[in-house]
């Protein structure tokens, strides 16, 4: 360690790897994996959302999973929550609308409205 | 950087490895391969939590959810269930006794909710073999602090303002022993950690070793520059193999990346550390005869004056501190003396952390700020005693220590309320008796452990301890005599005012304390020849009850020495003469005919 800021650097980049374990306001995605939700490909959504956040490097979004709201028409169902706000859920979504989701809610917070199942809550 | 979307600690600190969780660690790996989730899922080696009794531990992030005496077999279901799923395993949960759901996060659950933790901060939260993770929570930055900003008298003050004080027994103020270190003569000078923990049932140094190691070095480091040293050395029992291996990495990867070794922080400062084993021996934890240990010699304590701070390693300027003292000092300087100084007593600043063992509900490691009452301890951390029995007394400070009867329960624990009862704070062993707890009985226990591990150097300790000893043995065995309390009053005040170290000079306190708060019990075992608490084997007998008794035979059949006889259906009797009062018949009979007294 020859300065300050080489430690500095070496902590920032170490931050962003723990950053799961810490309390956190930002978003949560939750994809729906119940038995419906895993048979319409909820899988291979999940699959999408992490390579989507991994390459657009979002250590700070937490990905979790969940069973099956009732709505197995709409399935694959992902859910966006950020604390304090009423959730927003995605229907049928697919590996392909994965993107806009990620960078128009996560990244700008403007919910992708068309794809939405709660809208009118 | 991999991307994971959820990271699972698994503890593998000692309490968790002896339950096995390298088996469940391997068969965690294997599942989630299986199922070609680990690109997913990161699967992370940590310290202790300190719920030893809970364990295997596991918890799940970002979640927070945590898992407690987890089998290799339930890792299947909870791949399945909870990694694929989303749904976390109900049954294995943390549930509060008398609970009836689960308590699903780890922020949630009462054992942790009274608890502060500062030496303990990183431990079972970040994994201690990637020095990574320790500098993600602000690691090393008190060394760059203090390297950058302070001068070393500058950080002296700093120590001595936050009030800490050494958390190994003594509770000697540890800025001013810096500062006879700083102030001494000598162009060497050395930093020596005391991990010698030797104390029955303490174990918060090993899990600060083996939780976060890097603390400690960090702290050492600091030290060094404080004092004006240069080389620091770990002196750490051979019987802690997991804190050793830890170490000796974070020692490692702390050269690697420049944080020990030459010019540090390129501030001109150099600093190492080495590793040194110590054999065993309990007397090594005393400074001067670790000091002497760590030189290549038979570990014998010497007199003081000198103290170390003069003449110490190779008779040069030394400071030897605890690990737990170490790993407050690395968090002082991030976050000032006023912050460490808010927490705690007048005299007694920050927090203890104390090993819970003995009839609790809860045993394991916890933290709290000083102060805080042993019912907090006992009740609302401790979940309570065993089996709903009474508290009796809990002995504090090991075989230096003393008991604190239920009375004093609401004393707020701190140094000197600690020695203003006779008990001690020692290295923080917290252990809860019960009703059952015979108190001449746990005075022999000590002493048996004191006068065995007396290194022999001083007469004093060498033959008082040994001729306590005997009469505590002669009193529990039923043939005790009027005199006998006296004279282990005598030898207690010759051996703590003569002997050449501490050892020596604590080795009386578990009986004085004890004959101060239970001398009835003394009294009933020499006088009456009774043991009130049954646990004295020669001072017991074994009734059956005719009343009681329906004659099943059970205790009969199951007693070992055939000392049971009678005819079925009619009340069974037991020869005294032929018994050795082992219980079997007791624990068997279940109409609770059997008595004992």
């Amino acid at each position: 360690m020859r300065s300050l800021e080489e430690l500095k650097a070496l902590k920032a980049k170490a931050e962003k790897e723990l950053a799961l374990r810490e309390d956190t306001s930002r978003p949560v995605i939750t994809v729906h994996m119940g038995t419906c939700g895993i048979a319409n490909g909820a899988r291979t959504v999940l699959n999408a959302i992490l390579s989507e956040l991994q390459t657009r490097n979002l250590t700070d979004v937490h990905v979790t999973q969940t069973g099956c709201p009732g709505m197995c028409h709409y399935e694959p169902l992902v859910t966006v929550t950020e604390s304090g706000k009423n959730p927003f859920i995605y229907g049928k979504v697919t590996p392909e609308n994965v993107k806009k989701i990620i960078v128009q809610h996560i990244i700008n917070g403007q919910p992708v409205t068309e794809w939405l199942v709660n809208l009118e809550k | 950087m991999e991307f994971y979307r959820s990271h699972v600690l698994v503890c593998t600190g000692t309490g968790c490895t002896s339950s096995d969780s390298r088996l469940l660690l391997s068969e965690l790996t294997k599942e989630l391969k299986a199922n070609g989730l680990e690109k997913e899922i990161q699967v992370i080696e940590t310290g202790c939590f300190g719920f030893c009794n809970l364990g295997p531990i596991m918890v799940v992030y970002p979640e927070g959810v945590f898992y407690c005496r987890v089998n290799q077999e339930d890792i299947k279901e909870v791949v399945q269930e909870h990694f694929i799923k989303g749904r976390p395993v109900e049954r294995l949960l943390y549930r509060e006794p008398g609970a009836e759901v689960h308590t699903q996060e780890f922020d949630d659950i009462e054992f942790f909710k009274h608890q502060k933790r500062v030496a303990l901060a990183n431990c079972g939260l970040i994994n201690p073999e990637k020095i990574e993770e320790y500098i993600a929570r602000d690691g090393y930055f008190a060394l760059a602090k203090v390297l950058h900003e302070m001068t070393p008298q500058e950080v002296i003050d700093e120590i001595k303002n936050s009030g800490l004080r050494g958390r190994g027994g003594g509770g000697f103020p540890t800025g001013l022993k810096w500062q006879f270190a700083a102030n001494a003569k000598g162009d060497q000078k050395y930093v020596v950690c005391n991990a010698d923990e030797g104390d029955p049932g303490a174990f918060m140094d090993r899990s600060i070793l083996e939780g976060d190691p890097h603390a400690v070095l960090e702290a050492m480091a600091i030290a060094g520059y404080a004092i004006g040293a240069n080389q620091g050395f770990i002196y750490v029992r051979a019987e802690y193999p997991i804190a050793v291996e830890r170490l000796q990495l974070a020692i490692e990867q702390a050269r690697n990346l420049g944080l020990l070794g030459k010019d540090i922080f390129g501030m001109g400062f150099d600093f190492d550390v080495e590793i040194r084993l110590g054999a065993g021996a309990f007397v090594c934890g005393e400074e001067t005869a670790l000091l002497t240990s760590v030189e290549g010699k038979r570990g014998e304590p010497r007199p003081r004056p000198p103290f170390p701070a003069n003449s110490g390693l190779w008779e040069k300027p030394t400071i030897v501190n605890n690990v737990e003292t170490f790993a407050n000092v690395t968090r002082i300087i991030r976050y000032g003396a006023d912050w460490f100084a808010s927490m705690g007593t007048e005299k007694s600043k920050g927090t203890k952390v104390f090993a819970l063992a003995g009839k609790i509900e809860n045993t394991g490691l916890i933290e709290v700020p000083m102060g805080t009452t042993l019912r907090t301890i006992i009740y609302d951390i401790g979940g309570g005693i065993l089996n709903g029995k009474k508290f009796k007394a809990a002995q504090t400070g090991g075989p230096s220590g003393g008991c604190i009867p239920a009375e004093l329960i609401d004393t707020p624990i701190d140094y000197d309320n600690l020695t203003a009862v006779g008990a001690m704070m020692g290295s923080g062993g917290l252990i809860v008796m019960d009703e059952d707890t015979c108190m001449v009985d746990i005075a022999r226990f000590f002493l048996e452990f004191t006068q065995d591990e007396s290194c022999g150097k001083c007469p004093p300790c060498r033959i008082g301890t040994k001729r306590m000893l005997e009469i505590l043995t002669k009193i529990t065995d039923g043939k005790g005599t009027p005199e006998d309390l006296e004279n282990l009053e005598t030898l207690a005040k010759t051996i703590k005012s003569a002997s050449l170290c501490a050892l020596g000079q604590t080795a009386p306190n578990p009986v004085l304390s004890t004959l101060k708060f239970f001398r009835k019990e003394y009294e009933a075992h020499i006088f009456d020849k009774k043991c009130p608490a049954g646990v004295c084997n020669a001072l017991l007998s074994y009734k059956i009850v005719p009343d009681k008794c329906r004659g099943c035979s059970l205790c009969a059949r199951n007693c070992p020495v055939n000392a049971i006889s009678g005819k079925v259906k009619e009340p069974y009797v037991i020869d005294a003469e032929k018994c050795i009062k082992c219980g079997a018949c007791m624990d068997k009979c279940k109409f609770g005919a059997i008595l004992k007294g």
